[in-house]
This record gives structure tokens, C-alpha cells and sequence, in this order.
């Protein structure tokens, strides 16, 4: 299996933390196993040189569908009906009705 | 209410229609039969995750007292159908496969939802797949794997895996799936259906839960293309509410299904012919190109060059925006909470821990990695850069050729946990199929032929942006000669 990579477990922690993911002892080498071996088949991207090629984000720029660069406007700011809110809040794990209630914030 | 049985397998949208419009069948007794069927046999296929009967009966009844009146009815009046899990049904569940999603009853329809129903389908309930779309064996549901119904030991493919193999079963005459590296087109070669990728843009994306934003597609999985172009000339159109879909007129894909294919200049791109080809598959392609040659196409080779970077390419961008999209399943406003958090943070964590099977939390920790600082350039925007290469390919061959014709997949259906080990092998499957979703191009895989052991074998017609008729005539002509 390659490893040019190199993502030790510190990496694999630290990019657990950046997305909000807890991994249990046993996850942590089987993700870093498995994140070297894509990332060493990713790694085949580098034999291309891409100097001076555009990033493209999504297909909509290459078939010269103009983006509104200037506030020019999508559609017309027009009020329409929307959901209801107290459904939208049934839907919640915990909520007064009004807002969405969650765990303490500020820990100390 | 007329009881008579008609036979489900085979049974296309015209022909229930016609049985609906006619008299001959009710749409709610076609809508029980279904639903018979589904009780009966589902039970191993595991293709639903839950059924709407309630609503379907409703609408049933609609159509029912419609036909009685005699009024005209729409396309897909009394049509029955199912819905892909990502998509969001008003009070049904969805779940996008994942536990993090349990319980979890959207309050709006999905606009291709809506759009259906308003052209008088029946939607029978949510179908399962893989979780957050993210899979190619239907085996990273956390509500238990699909079986293939043509071969009960074998994947039935993913993303879409219940979509396919709910229309392969007749649970339902067609089905919506969703396609962001071949999720349609690759169940449905999987399971001898036809399942179409719609150019980007071209059918809305509202109420769909979004895995990667740039790529996402939904479109129709169907027994023949003509019910396929039905179903597609339904759900295409400008959507108010997804900035994202055309404005582009919506061509006349039925009627064009018509028009011979004399003339049409079929591409065979080498790059999809090389080491790895299954050669059953191979033959099998190899017949559908000399069908097409005899119905009057002009077949000539093209090159695709960039094609082996495309699975590399696939996923960096995927995950990148996977692990973006998938940031909002904190359990703040939707699904599951983990219980015993204390605080906000550890709350995010414990739910995002508990909610998430492992292949989502190897996407999303590639996606973070690949966005992460220090890595964005050599990943991110190397993967960008390329994807325009790989765009270019197409741009390209499409000057010399009107579609493109290429197999689906390297194999046939594989077995159940054959490749669930290594998620390299497993992403290799996707090796097809990956480049059109990344360019934004159209698709379409199209049944032609089986293997020795009787596993069916799909072909692709890709076609530039938007030119989803000359792709569906092709794919016509390729069905047509499986039937000679």
C-alpha cells in the first residue's frame, strides 16, 4: 500500500477536530490506513502539469453562463410564501417553538 | 373497482396509463398491486425504506375520479413510483440512509417531487440507498444493504441501488435516484435498467439533501428509454427555487425518440477500452457499437486523454464539498441528538460520532484534509485544474462527434462484501462513469446484453451539455437491437 502521503494519527486527529467528528480508538488507524491509500492514488494528480489551467469550480463558467458579477439581481426580490416555522421547528431534537434549543455554549 | 391483475413485469408508463385511462385498471387497484408486490417480496430485496401509502391512495383516487369523468389526463397520470431517500417528501420520512437523519420527516416537497405528482404519479415511498449518497454497492446504508433482484448474491450498485432495483423488481414502474459520480448509471447497468444523468442544470435540485453541490444530479431509472425520456421531460425545466438549474428551453425528448439515428456520429473513446474491462462486457459494447453502425451511425475512434485522472480528480472535489455539506448535521436543527452532552461542542461531536457511518467519516475527513490549510492548493485546486482538463476532453471530442459510447462499469455486478475492504477498489468502480459527472455532461446507461452467468451488462451514451435528445435516440436504437 502506498504511503508517500505520510498522514500520521496526529493529522488524522487534528482534521477530526476541524470537522467536528469524534473517532473512537479503533477508527483512528483504520482512517489513517485508509486516508493514506486514497491520498497515494490522489497523488497520481501531481504527474499533470497544470500551470496556467483555470480552477474550475462548477461547469456553469465553461458554458459561459454568465455569473452576476456586478449585484445584478438573480430574480426578483418579491415576498412569496415560505414554510411555516412551526413546522420547521417540530422537526428539531429540542425547541421551544420559537428557537432551537442546544446544550450550554460557553464551557468553562 | 376493477380487481383484474395486470401483469407488472414489463409494464411501462404508457402501457399503465393507457390501463388507467382506459378503464381496464383503477389507478388505486395499480397502486395496491404494487403494493402487494412490494409486501410479498421486499422483504429480501430491501429496496424501501418506507412506503406513503396514504398520500399515494390519495392521489390514486384523484386520477381514478379524473378517468371517470373522463378528463384528460396528464403523463404519468396513475403511473406508480418511488422516491429516492435524499429526496424530501412532505411528512415521509428521510432518512439519505444515515442514522444521523433518523426520524426525520421534511415539512416541503423535493420540486422534482412536486413536479411528478402534478403529472399524475403515484409515489408509493422513499427508497433506500447508500448513505448520503456515498457508495457504490448500496452497502454503506445504515438500513441494511439492497440486493441485486437479477442475482440475489450481488450488489445492485450505488448510490441509487433501491431506485434500480425497485423498477428491476416491478415494485415500481419507475423510479427518481440522484447521480454525482455514476449513482444512477451504474445500478442501473447493475440491474438491467435504464437510468439517465441529466446534463448539470438541468433538473432542479430543491429538497434534494446535497452531498457534493457541483456535481449533484437527480434523474429518472426507468424499464426502457422511451419511459425514461417521459419521466425526464417531467422533471427538467428552471426552478425558481435552485439557482443552480437552466433557463434553457426544455427539448421535446419524447417526440425526438422518433427521428432515426442515420447519420448521428457515434465516438468510441479508447481511454474506456483499455486493461480492466470485464470482456464480457467488452463483447457485449462491441455488439451494441455494431448495432448502431448497421442502423446508419458513423462510428469513429476518439480520444479522451486526461480519463485516468478522473477518479482522482472525483475524489478531492467530492469530499471537499461533501465535508462542507454535510457540516449542517450537527443535531441543532433536524434528526438525531446525541443525548448525554453536556455542552454545545461535545454535543456536535457525540451526534456527528453516533450519526455517521464510516464511509461518510472517511469522505468527510478526506474533504476537511484536502481543504485543510496547507493542503488546499496541492489538492483542492490541482483537483480543480484538472477537472477543466478533463472538461476539455469532452469539449473537444464533441466537436468531431455527436455522443459518446463507453460501458458503465469495469465489471458486472460484484457479491456482497467483495470490495468493502478496501475503499480504493471500491472507488475504482466508479472509473467510468466519474468524468462526465465532473464535466457536466449527460448520460445515459441503456441494457445490452448479459453475461454467461445472466448479470446484466449496461452501456453509456454521454452527450454534450444539454443534448439529452440525440443521447436518448442512440440509446433507443441500442435497446432496440437488443430486442431483434
Amino acid at each position: 500500500m502506498k504511503e508517500q502521503a505520510g498522514v500520521t494519527l496526529d493529522d488524522v486527529r487534528r482534521v477530526a477536530e476541524l470537522a467536528n467528528l469524534e473517532l473512537t480508538a479503533e477508527e483512528e488507524p483504520s482512517m489513517q490506513r485508509d486516508l493514506n491509500a486514497i491520498l497515494g492514488h490522489i497523488g497520481q494528480l501531481n504527474e499533470l502539469d497544470t500551470v496556467g489551467v483555470p480552477a474550475m469550480a462548477q461547469v456553469g463558467e465553461m458554458l459561459g453562463n454568465a455569473i452576476p458579477q456586478r449585484g445584478e439581481a438573480f430574480r426578483m426580490d418579491q415576498v412569496r410564501p415560505s414554510l411555516d416555522r412551526t413546522e420547521i421547528m417540530s422537526t428539531a431534537p429540542e425547541s421551544d417553538g420559537r428557537f432551537f434549543k442546544v446544550p450550554k455554549v460557553i464551557e468553562r | 373497482m376493477s380487481a383484474k391483475a395486470v401483469d407488472l413485469r414489463n409494464l411501462t408508463i404508457d402501457a399503465a396509463r393507457e390501463a388507467v385511462a382506459s378503464g381496464a385498471k383503477t389507478a388505486t387497484a395499480l397502486a395496491e398491486q404494487h403494493y402487494d408486490r412490494i409486501a410479498s417480496q421486499d422483504g429480501k430485496i430491501n429496496s424501501f425504506l418506507a412506503l406513503s401509502r396514504e398520500r399515494a391512495m390519495v392521489q390514486a383516487q384523484k386520477i381514478d375520479e379524473m378517468a371517470a369523468k373522463g378528463d384528460e389526463l396528464q403523463p404519468l397520470a396513475g403511473v406508480p413510483f418511488g422516491i429516492k431517500d435524499v429526496l424530501a417528501m412532505r411528512g415521509a420520512p428521510a432518512t439519505a440512509g444515515s442514522l444521523i437523519l433518523k426520524g426525520y420527516r421534511p415539512p416541503y416537497d423535493a420540486s422534482v417531487v412536486a413536479k411528478l405528482e402534478a403529472a399524475g404519479a403515484v409515489l408509493l415511498g422513499k427508497l433506500n440507498c447508500d448513505e448520503f449518497a456515498m457508495g457504490s454497492s448500496n452497502e454503506n446504508s445504515a438500513y441494511g444493504p439492497v440486493l441485486n433482484p437479477r442475482a440475489l448474491d450481488r450488489v445492485p450498485g450505488g448510490s441509487s441501488g433501491g431506485s434500480a432495483a425497485a423498477v428491476a423488481a416491478d415494485f415500481a414502474v419507475a423510479t427518481l435516484g440522484t447521480d454525482t459520480g455514476g449513482s444512477i448509471r451504474q445500478p442501473a447497468a447493475f440491474c438491467g435498467v435504464v437510468g439517465i444523468l441529466p446534463t448539470y442544470g438541468r433538473v432542479s435540485r430543491y429538497g434534494l439533501i446535497a452531498f457534493a453541490s457541483s456535481l449533484d444530479r437527480v434523474g429518472p431509472l426507468a424499464k426502457t428509454v422511451k419511459d425514461a425520456a417521459t419521466v425526464l421531460q417531467v422533471i427538467a425545466g428552471k426552478d425558481i427555487m435552485d439557482a443552480t438549474s437552466s433557463e434553457r428551453p426544455v427539448d421535446a425528448y419524447v417526440s425526438a425518440l422518433t427521428e432515426p439515428v442515420e447519420g448521428i456520429r457515434v465516438g468510441v473513446p479508447e481511454e474506456y477500452f483499455g486493461e480492466g474491462l470485464d470482456p464480457e462486457i467488452r463483447s457485449a459494447i462491441n455488439g451494441a457499437i455494431a448495432g448502431l453502425k448497421l442502423a446508419g451511425c458513423v462510428v469513429k475512434p476518439v480520444s479522451l486523454p486526461h480519463t485516468k485522472y478522473a477518479i482522482p480528480t472525483y475524489y478531492v472535489i467530492a469530499t471537499a464539498e461533501a465535508s462542507s455539506n454535510l457540516s449542517r448535521f450537527d443535531g441543532v436543527r433536524f434528526g438525531l441528538r446525541a443525548e448525554e452532552a453536556k455542552t454545545l461542542s461535545a454535543m456536535f461531536r457525540k451526534t456527528r460520532d453516533e450519526g455517521f457511518g464510516p464511509e461518510v467519516k472517511r469522505r468527510i475527513l478526506l474533504g476537511t484534509y484536502a481543504l485543510s490549510a496547507g493542503y488546499y492548493d496541492a489538492y483542492y485546486r490541482k483537483a480543480q485544474q484538472v477537472r477543466t482538463l478533463l472538461t476539455r476532453d469532452f469539449l473537444e471530442a464533441f466537436a468531431a462527434v455527436d455522443v459518446l459510447i463507453a460501458p458503465v462499469t469495469p465489471t458486472p455486478a460484484f457479491k456482497l462484501g467483495e470490495k468493502t475492504d478496501d475503499p480504493v477498489q471500491m472507488y475504482l468502480e466508479d472509473i467510468y462513469s466519474v468524468a462526465a459527472s465532473l464535466a457536466g455532461i449527460c448520460g445515459v446507461s441503456v441494457p445490452c446484453g448479459q453475461t454467461k452467468e445472466g448479470l446484466p451488462i449496461g452501456v453509456q451514451i454521454m452527450a454534450k451539455h444539454f443534448d439529452e435528445s440525440t443521447m436518448l435516440r442512440v440509446a433507443q436504437a441500442v435497446e432496440t437491437q437488443q430486442k431483434v
